[in-house]
């Protein structure tokens, strides 16, 4: 009986202070009014009341340095702090992406850092291991409901049967085509390449050449961008290959079968001449200025594209092969740290921080701001998304899109970067490269494993 | 207290202050990095215990596998001395003669060869990369105008060792010049008559007479440079497009494979400081060695 006079007293100042910052909330262009009230509702809630007035718990909350999110995660948190007063958060987004694991481990060394932090997807394991993020208390983000509500991207973060970290939004791969190109090309300027044979027929018409150097690119493998993800993904398995095995131990990707699809990569460069990373100082930055037709990027791109001056670009959905579609799914989410947990208020203040910034409304906050999708189903579900002719084919992609498992992601990139170079370069044979590199990770996976028995 | 001892006392106090600089700053990070070569080293995990020269172990796996990036890294380090090193004293000296000839405009001179010394490593770098840059850089452009084929310099693995050591020759030379040029001038210039009337010729006079009272800096400079050769990280980052090493570990360097191993992904701070006791061991045997082998000719 006892618990349910908690419930119900923790029910009551909840929904005091529901009331009392319910003004404050809702002039706010994104609603996360509700999350206010589910997290109100919930029958779990922490029974103890607010902290009383004039007592203020601080958390701090690390992202890395990336203009649109800074400003997505700066309306949240306005907007949390008024839903509850008593809990201050303190922003750090200084950090730039390379030196954010650096900078995360000297602040730990030193006591310091953050007590809710986003981290890549990728990282999991790793930070995991490391000791440094907590388990999402199963109480407060019961993992069915999380299987239920969140794109079953967020499965492949579930670590030794656990989750630990979880997100606000989600990224696919899609491909960007420069309409004015294909114009000039003869080229429909509304009809990307649906297969990849077309994909590799419009790449050679839309290259053009003055004097042996290339003036305009079709097509350029961005190996160090987001070439190796959709070599990984969502090539190897248009070839009939599967990437990794179900358990995530054994690598596949050095077979024959995904040496095809490596070759149909490294053709564009060492066969067809239709653009190449080296130039125009990378493909990124040639589409941009309109000097590559067509790019295979993430929705993250969008927002730098969109303000680009004079480019007219389409978004596709991912060309296919044997009607086979796969895509590879990203995303940064946010985990609790050891930190926080050491002090009870500040891991309440934490959890409440995270459930809020992790509902349907903030993913509709935040593809507003970076282009990036809800992580939460329903957000997702939004049938203007689906419409929006840009962000369309990133939420129609989401259902198949694949989150990899990786064990040290920079060292797996890095792995494909190389044997693409030593195809292009030096000549290597692609499936010697290609078997190489998966030498390489899969004597990663069987240190990971080994450590993970 | 004698005044003697009192001064002597006073020389320690000073000296103190130095002295506690270096043991933070310098000594005691070396000592601490030798600690943590010894251990399963991750800076975000609160435990990293004593691992039985795990690391170790796999350092000499690493360099006994030729295909390894770290052993890959080894090598291009050597290459980078042995190539570099020698070029530099070579050019350094040359210039420094031809300095030491001229009397007008020479601190101008000195001013033009010393700028890319005090200039950032990292400025420098990215103007080379333009100047390399395969289709509209300023040296295919000069090649073009003599019907050279144009060439792909830092991005291509054959030709980005070569050119990543030209940019750091480059660099250092003003450096290397003023030094010689301090040697040079310190030189009487009592021998060199007495060498003109003995009928030496020039060829005579710069080895009988220069190089050897010029020792003591060329020692100097041949440890110091070989060093800084040992250590070259900025350039190479800033010169390879991905900060890498690139392209193909082409030209990665064993500090680039220390800072990627302790502060990448991986965070295996353990191995990054095992390879920095590798190299630390490294320099240190080869600085004593070249110590040992060209001081003993200063007894003139």
């Amino acid at each position: 009986m006892k618990s349910t006079k908690l419930t119900f007293l923790g029910l009551a100042s909840a929904l005091i202070l529901a009331a009392c910052t319910g003004g404050a909330a809702a002039p706010t262009a994104a609603p996360v009014a509700p999350a206010a009230t589910t997290a109100a509702a919930k029958p779990t809630e922490p029974a103890k009341p607010a902290p009383a007035a004039g007592e203020t718990i601080t958390i701090e909350y690390w992202q890395y340095n990336f203009q649109v999110r800074i400003d997505a995660m700066n309306d949240l948190i306005k907007q949390f702090e008024a839903a509850n007063p008593g809990i201050k958060v303190v922003h750090n987004s200084e950090i730039p992406n390379a030196d954010f694991q650096t900078k995360i481990a000297a602040a730990a060394a030193a006591g310091a850092g953050p007590d809710v932090v986003t981290l890549f997807n990728g990282w999991v394991p790793a930070w995991v291991d490391a000791g440094y993020v907590i388990p999402l208390p199963e109480k407060d983000f019961p993992p069915a409901e999380i299987e239920k509500n969140f794109t079953s991207l967020v499965q492949g973060t579930k670590f030794q049967g656990k989750y630990w970290a979880i997100p606000t939004a989600v990224r696919s791969l899609a491909l960007f085509w420069n309409k004015d190109m294909f114009k000039a090309a003869g080229l429909d300027p509304e009809k990307p390449p649906a297969t990849l044979d077309e994909f590799v027929d419009y790449a050679k018409k839309l290259t053009k050449t003055e004097g042996g150097k290339i003036t305009q690119q079709g097509f350029a493998v961005e190996m160090n961008g987001q070439a190796h993800q959709w070599f990984r993904e969502v090539l190897t398995r248009q070839f009939g290959e599967t990437p990794f095995s179900a358990d995530n131990k054994t690598i596949n990707y050095g077979s024959a079968k995904a040496c095809e699809a490596f070759t149909w990569l490294t053709k564009f460069e060492t066969d067809y001449k239709t653009g190449s990373n080296d130039l125009f100082d990378g493909a990124t930055t040639a589409f941009t200025n309109g000097k590559l037709a067509m790019h295979i990027d993430g929705s993250f791109r969008l927002g730098a594209l969109n303000s680009a001056k004079g480019l007219n670009f389409g978004v596709a959905v991912l060309p296919t092969r044997n009607d086979i579609k796969s895509n590879f799914g990203s995303f940064w989410t946010h985990g609790i740290t050891k930190k926080a947990a050491a002090d009870p208020k500040k891991l309440e203040a934490s959890i409440k921080f995270l459930k809020f910034i992790t509902t349907p409304a903030a993913g509709t906050l935040w593809v507003k701001y970076t282009g990036e999708l809800p992580a939460q189903l329903s957000a997702a579900a939004d049938p203007a998304l689906a419409a929006d002719p840009k962000l369309g084919a990133f939420a129609k992609q989401m259902p198949y899109s694949i989150a990899t498992f990786f064990v040290d992601e920079a060292k797996q990139r890095q792995a494909l970067i190389d044997a693409f170079d030593a195809v292009r370069l030096n000549k290597v044979d692609p499936c010697k490269a290609l078997a190489d590199a998966a030498k390489k990770d899969q004597a990663l996976y069987d240190d990971f494993w080994a450590k993970h028995k | 207290m004698t005044l003697k001892n009192r001064r002597i006392l006073w020389a320690y106090l000073f000296l103190l202050i130095p002295l506690t600089f270096f043991i933070v700053v310098r000594t005691g990070p070396t000592l601490f990095a030798f600690d943590i070569s010894l251990r399963n080293y991750n800076p975000m995990a609160a435990d990293k215990p004593y691992n039985d020269f795990a690391n170790f172990a796999r350092l000499f796996k690493d360099l006994a596998d030729p295909d390894h990036v770290t052993r890959k890294a080894f090598e291009n380090t050597f290459k980078y001395v042995l190539i570099g090193m020698p070029l530099q004293l070579s050019i350094g000296l040359l210039f420094a003669m031809l300095l030491n000839t001229i009397r007008r405009l020479r601190t101008l001179y000195r001013v033009i060869y010393f700028i890319p010394f005090v200039t950032s490593a990292v400025a420098v770098a990215w103007v080379w990369r333009s100047l390399y840059m395969p289709d509209f850089g300023l040296f295919n452009l000069i090649l073009e105008l003599f019907g050279v084929p144009s060439q792909r310099f830092l991005l291509d693995p054959a030709q980005s060792l070569p050119s990543v050591t030209a940019v750091v020759v480059w660099q250092g030379l003003g450096y290397v010049i003023i030094i010689f040029l301090a040697g040079l001038q310190g030189i009487p210039e009592t021998f060199y008559e007495a060498a003109r009337v003995d009928g030496a010729n020039r060829w005579k006079i710069f080895t009988k007479v220069t190089l050897p009272l010029l020792n003591p800096t060329l020692v100097y400079l041949l440890v110091l440079q070989t060093i800084a050769f040992l250590r070259m990280f900025a350039e190479v980052v800033n010169l390879s497009r991905q900060g890498d090493g690139g392209p193909v570990n082409s030209t990665t360097t064993v500090v680039l494979r220390v800072f990627r191993e302790s502060f990448g992904s991986s965070l295996n701070m353990g191995y990054g400081a095992a390879i920095t006791v590798m190299l630390f061991v490294i320099i240190m045997t080869i600085s004593l060695v070249q110590m040992r082998l060209t001081q003993r000719q200063v007894e003139y």
